[in-house]
């Protein structure tokens, strides 16, 4: 878990001096995404402390964006005032966003064979030899 | 310990003890995890049910309590800064799924890709079109671009393009909530059953907070969601300030 962490947050680091090279135009976190990415499909297996890290931090991944969103949340009387234009523009775009990515998707994957409906197959797919759910479920 | 922490506690000194710890990082911390926790309790309580988003239901506590105990955001941010700072490396252990599924991933790249520049072509035009309409002023145009992509990003481009960046983050954040709240509904009633569908598409759409709703929901749609998210802050980053100069 911990040596995981460390992992994390070395490739964290990395992320951060490559988008500084880069000027920001990528944020860090999202370099450091790319970079571990390639390094655990180069790699082709993933440690069983890195996937708990991972598994950990991504089960509450909600928590992280609460600091923001109070953040954003203290503009709302400024917003209210012009809040019926950009208020109607982000849901007339968010429902058009996802129903349109979904169903280009949907026509797209046609020839794909139907994926199981509730839990994902398990694992038909994988690449990387370490088992999905590492420590936690019993092995099947 | 100094002499004046003398006991009993009276209240003054009750006062006082609070006045301390609500300067210091602790009393932040404490709220955000004591806020999640209540939240995430009524989201599974709810069976997930959309409405009952985490974010939402967290954020609402905590201004209650920052109202009404009449603290600053900056008090709050000491504390909730080391939550805040975690977010970055949440987002990078979103290489893990990405990796788990990789080969399936690639060997669906080119429908993912479509898919992606569609919803997220669809996302800029629709947002600005109907600003336009309501007449919003040029600067709030330009901070609308970018908010389906990840609110650091979105706020980087917005600066570029004459928008300004805390609105960006407004908007995006906004997007995020919005996103997850109605996706389930507004998917269930497209008919789109498939996770990896399901998951794209609010990834694309509605980022990070979208991506944790499909994470809660499941693995799958999880893993696709953090794959929407990290290709259009991606191309985002790269396409939306040239976007900009065309259309604005």
């Amino acid at each position: 878990m911990i040596q995981g962490l460390a992992v994390l947050l070395v490739f964290q680091s990395l992320g951060e001096v490559v988008s500084r090279l880069i000027h920001g135009a990528v944020p860090g976190p999202v370099v450091g995404l790319l970079l571990l990415l390639a390094f655990l499909v180069a790699r082709k297996q993933i440690a069983p402390s890195i996937g708990t890290a991972a598994d950990g931090l991504l089960a509450h991944l909600s928590i992280f964006f609460i600091p923001a969103a109070v953040g954003v949340m203290l503009y709302a009387p400024t917003l209210a005032r012009s809040g019926a234009a950009w208020g109607l523009a982000i849901l007339c775009s968010t429902v058009a966003a996802i129903a349109t990515t979904a169903l280009v998707l949907r026509a797209l994957s046609r020839r794909e064979p139907p994926t199981v409906r509730g839990e994902p197959p398990s694992a038909p797919h994988e690449t990387l030899s370490v088992p999905r759910e590492s420590g936690t479920a019993p092995p099947q | 310990m100094n002499a004046r922490t003398t006991f009993p506690v009276g209240l003054e000194n009750l006062a006082e003890i609070w006045v301390y710890l609500s300067a210091t990082p602790l009393f932040g911390l404490t709220l955000t995890l004591v806020a999640y926790v209540l939240a995430d309790a009524i989201y599974q309580r709810t069976n997930k049910f959309p409405l009952a988003n985490p974010v939402l239901i967290a954020v609402t506590i905590i201004i209650s309590v920052l109202t009404l105990s009449g603290t600053r955001y900056e008090a709050y941010f000491q504390g909730a800064q080391f939550v805040h700072f975690l977010l970055g490396t949440a987002t990078v252990a979103l290489a893990i799924p990405l990796a788990r599924l990789w080969k399936e991933l690639s060997e669906r790249a080119i429908p993912l890709l479509v898919a992606m520049f569609a919803g997220a072509t669809v996302s800029v035009a629709v947002a600005i079109g109907v600003a336009r309409m309501l007449d919003a002023p040029p600067q709030m145009v330009a901070s609308l671009l970018p908010k389906s992509v990840t609110a650091p990003i979105a706020m980087g481009i917005a600066e570029q393009i004459g928008g300004s960046p805390t609105l960006a983050a407004v908007f995006a954040l906004s997007t995020g909530i919005l996103g997850a709240l109605i996706a389930t509904p507004l998917l269930n009633a497209l008919g789109v059953r498939d996770w990896s569908q399901r998951g794209f598409a609010v990834g694309v759409a509605a980022h990070g907070i979208g991506t944790a709703r499909a994470y809660s929901v499941n693995p799958r749609a999880g893993a696709y969601a953090s794959l929407g998210m990290g290709l259009h802050a991606l191309l985002g980053a790269l396409l939306l300030p040239w976007v900009a100069k065309l259309l604005l």
